[in-house]
């Protein structure tokens, strides 16, 4: 008889023992116990959210692949397989390992569905920095994805950083990593044909994060609680690249039927949802699994998460052309079992069975519909805020909070050019990727602000998946699939599960609007410590596609005399902004409000006139409003503008607010009346508000000189905020 | 003044991917007899005044290893 403290500890509830019960009719073992607790915690099998994450629409504008480990798009002749995932908790007990495993995990994902990778980005997330701990733990993140990133040959190119105290106890890393291929080269994760081999490659078994997955996923965070802490999963880059090149390389001979993975829960998971997929069942003896450690118990074989590790079905009888192809590469390959009918995994360790069960009830998590709670809304009431005398010096300011302030100091860290097909660098809106041998080409960029979530979870993230759409369109690329990881709480506390519910329905509303379907996707719950939850945080990774890559377009001001254009409208909107945070210290009110007739038409204006050729330059408005934007072009052009605003609301709104649907372009003089034409297809008002020129950024409104600043002077704010 | 070496490696069952290469290397140049290579790294300082043992344990902890993934151990001559 299990005690109920044994099954307790590994997650499981009474409930659900009873359910293993039911499902075996008889007491599991120690390692069925084991394989259940882990396929059925959340990190696995989404027991909490599964329930709202089938309102993602499946569906877009491109054909869409989903339903494997990663899911994406397809164009021209190409599938584009991209997702994100999150790896949080372990980056918080050990920063460099975390982040750097965190790399290697997603870039399995994506090779494992034959596509080869080629972009990662990160978006990670920690307290103020001028604490020197989240200082330590930020540096302890970079430092290994640069390390491993830069060892496995995949380029970073892009994704953000935000810090806030709501992330001091919890700091967050989601790594999202595209891939290519062929598009009738892809490969599924099943295991199909009885009698077809399961192969076993990669690196060896040692007791890496064992119980990691579940306890990690489904306890708390408490700084002191030293004996929770399991080992920690170490990557090797080295290794992997290997993996990558003898994967990509076994997967073109044709005689794999399905490859996984072995991530979360290892052997378990890769195993028992390989056969769930394919409706059969495996049969495997844990004495042919390499090992690196003597003495490893049958549960800590089956649980381990060490890195590097592949499960293949290879057809009968071609074994050795697989196993040849990783000794090749340096890597370890043998045969563990077979595929068998009847539907049930069966694992010996030395011929005397361990385990018994059927594959599709390990893989069926419960599904909860947990109780939520409506959170009060913030108000703000602008009247009641001053109003700051010197607009020259909030600009600076803001321009130098770490939340604005150029990530250089970070991502010139990162490898972002191996490979050579990043074509606009990261720094801008969202990264350009050629595809060698095509005339179109692939933006990528993440986003998500968690303050505008935490303020309005359902408005919030609808603006993250607009902004990332936003950004890919000020890039020439066209929005075209998405990807996402959600980061939240405790979800068993109903204010935190509102949270969480409120942002999927928002998500899919808008994607759903939007025409993009969700073809892949992470959850990361119980992201706490003892000073509270974190920001609700749904970072939505998206791809777009540029169709003619010559006309990709980027940030930077480029010849003086331009017309600098606005497109979308200012408004008096203040709530959840930047400025509210830096200069008055308040992180309330509403987000800005949200247009979606007006930001179709925005986007698609600014991404006609891209494709028409006639843009030089383009910047979406976002944290730090027009004022931000417009000294980020001038900064990275190394040119001034002079600016002439007409609205009449309060000044600090109208520089600073973050109000939705604003992209500034510049065109060529002679442009006009071409961008003219495209914005009356559209029926989408517009503005011209200056020129580029000169070494000032210089703006003024109705009444008096709003900013007057030398770009030298806002490049000094905005680079050097990072380094010191 | 007392003189300290200090020795820090890979906590047991942690992988040690700079152990593994040095083996595979060794084991191409003919040494096939080898097994289970590890690398760690070799501290030495001198340090004055009382508590040294104590002191020696907080920089391990802090600076010099990383209990997460490694274990230390310390001799201390007089």
């Amino acid at each position: 008889m299990t005690e109920p403290q044994v099954y307790r500890e590994l997650g499981l509830t009474d409930a659900e023992y009873q359910r293993i019960l039911g499902i075996l009719g008889r007491e599991p073992s120690s390692t069925e116990l084991a394989m259940f607790s882990v396929e059925w915690s959340e990190h696995c099998g989404y027991p909490r959210s599964r329930k709202y994450l089938k309102l993602f629409p499946q569906t877009g504008k491109y054909q869409a692949l989903v339903g494997e480990d990663a899911g994406g798009i397809v164009y021209d002749d190409t599938a584009i397989i991209f997702k994100m995932e999150s790896h949080n908790h372990p980056s918080q007990v050990e920063p460099r390992e975390g982040a750097a495993t965190g790399v290697g995990g997603i870039i399995r994902d994506i090779f494992t569905s034959g596509a080869r990778p080629i972009a990662c980005l990160d978006s990670l997330r920690f307290g103020d920095i001028s604490n020197p701990f989240n200082k330590f733990i930020m540096n302890g993140v970079i430092d290994g994805i640069q390390f491993y990133g830069n060892c496995v040959g995949v380029p970073t190119v892009g994704g953000e950083i935000y810090f806030n105290n709501a992330y001091a106890g919890n700091c967050l890393v989601n790594v999202m990593c595209v891939g290519i291929c062929k598009k009738d080269e892809l490969v599924r994760a099943r295991a199909e044909g009885i009698g077809n081999s399961i192969i076993y490659a990669g690196s060896r078994t040692g007791r890496d994060g064992i119980g990691g997955c579940s306890v990690l996923a489904s306890a708390e965070f408490k700084c002191t609680d030293e004996e929770k802490r399991p080992t920690v999963q170490v990557g090797d880059p080295f290794t992997e690249k290997c993996l990558i090149e003898a994967t990509l390389e076994s997967l073109k001979t044709g005689v794999v039927t399905g490859i996984k993975d072995m991530g979360a829960a290892g052997l378990t998971c890769s195993s028992s949802e390989m056969a769930a997929a394919g409706g059969v069942g495996i049969e495997f003896d844990l004495k042919d699994i390499p090992l690196r450690e003597e003495g490893m118990e049958p549960y800590e074989i089956m649980m381990s998460e060490s890195q590097e590790r592949m499960l293949l079905c290879v057809k009968a009888g071609q074994e050795k052309k697989i196993i040849d192809i990783y000794t090749k590469w340096g890597l370890e390959a043998v045969k563990i079992g077979a595929v068998i009918e009847g539907g049930l995994i069966k694992i010996a360790n030395n011929g005397e069975p361990i385990c018994e069960v059927p594959v599709k009830e390990l893989a069926n998590a419960p599904l909860y519909d947990l109780p939520w709670e409506e959170n009060r809304k913030s108000k703000i009431d602008n009247r009641k805020l001053d109003k700051p005398k010197d607009l020259n010096k909030v600009l600076l300011k803001l321009l130098a909070s770490p939340n604005i302030a150029s990530k250089k100091a970070v991502f010139e860290q990162y490898d972002h050019m191996v490979q050579t097909n990043t074509s606009v660098y990261p720094g801008g809106d969202a990264t350009v990727l050629r595809i060698k041998g095509k005339p179109w080409g692939l933006a990528v960029t993440s986003d998500c602000n968690g303050r505008y979530v935490q303020l309005d979870p359902y408005l919030g993230a609808q603006i993250a998946v607009v902004e990332a759409c936003r950004n890919l369109v000020a890039s020439g690329a066209d929005p075209a699939g998405v990807t996402d990881c959600l980061n939240f709480g405790n979800p068993e506390k109903p204010d935190r599960y509102f949270y969480f519910k409120r942002a999927v329905e928002g998500i899919a509303d808008i994607c759903r609007q939007m025409e993009l379907p969700v073809v892949s996707g992470n959850v990361s719950f119980y992201n706490e410590s003892p000073q509270g939850a974190i920001f609700p945080t749904p970072t939505i990774g998206m791809v777009g596609i540029v169709k003619d890559i010559k006309k990709r377009c980027s940030v930077p001001f480029k010849d003086r005399g331009d017309l600098i254009v606005l497109l979308g409208k200012n408004k008096e909107e203040l709530g959840g902004s930047e400025y509210l945070s830096v200069i008055h210290g308040q992180e309330a009110g509403s987000p800005p409000e949200l247009d979606l007739e007006l930001e179709k038409r925005v986007q698609s204006v600014c991404l006609t006139a891209i494709e028409v050729g006639i843009v030089k330059s383009a910047h979406d408005l976002s944290e730090g409003g027009l004022a931000a934007a417009l000294a980020e072009c001038a900064i990275l052009g190394k040119m001034g503008a002079s600016i002439r605003l007409k609205d009449t609301f309060r000044e600090d709104a109208l520089l600073f607010g973050e109000s939705q649907s604003r992209i500034i372009l510049t065109i060529a003089p002679q442009d006009i009346f071409a961008l003219t034409d495209i914005a009356m297809l559209f029926a989408l008002p517009f503005e011209i508000i200056g020129k580029v020129g000169g070494k000032k950024l210089a703006v003024e409104g109705p009444k008096k000189k709003l900013l007057d600043l030398p770009v030298a002077k806002l490049a000094d704010a905005y680079f050097s905020a990072l380094r010191r | 003044m007392a003189k300290v070496k200090i020795y820090v490696t890979h906590k047991k069952g942690i992988l040690d991917p700079q152990g593994k290469t040095v083996e595979t290397a060794l084991k191409s140049l003919g040494y096939k007899n080898v097994s289970d290579v590890h690398i760690g790294k070799y501290i030495e300082l001198e340090i004055e005044g009382r508590d040294v043992k104590q002191q020696v344990k907080e920089m391990c902890e802090k600076l010099l290893s990383n209990p997460i993934i490694e274990q230390y151990r310390f001799e201390v001559e007089t």
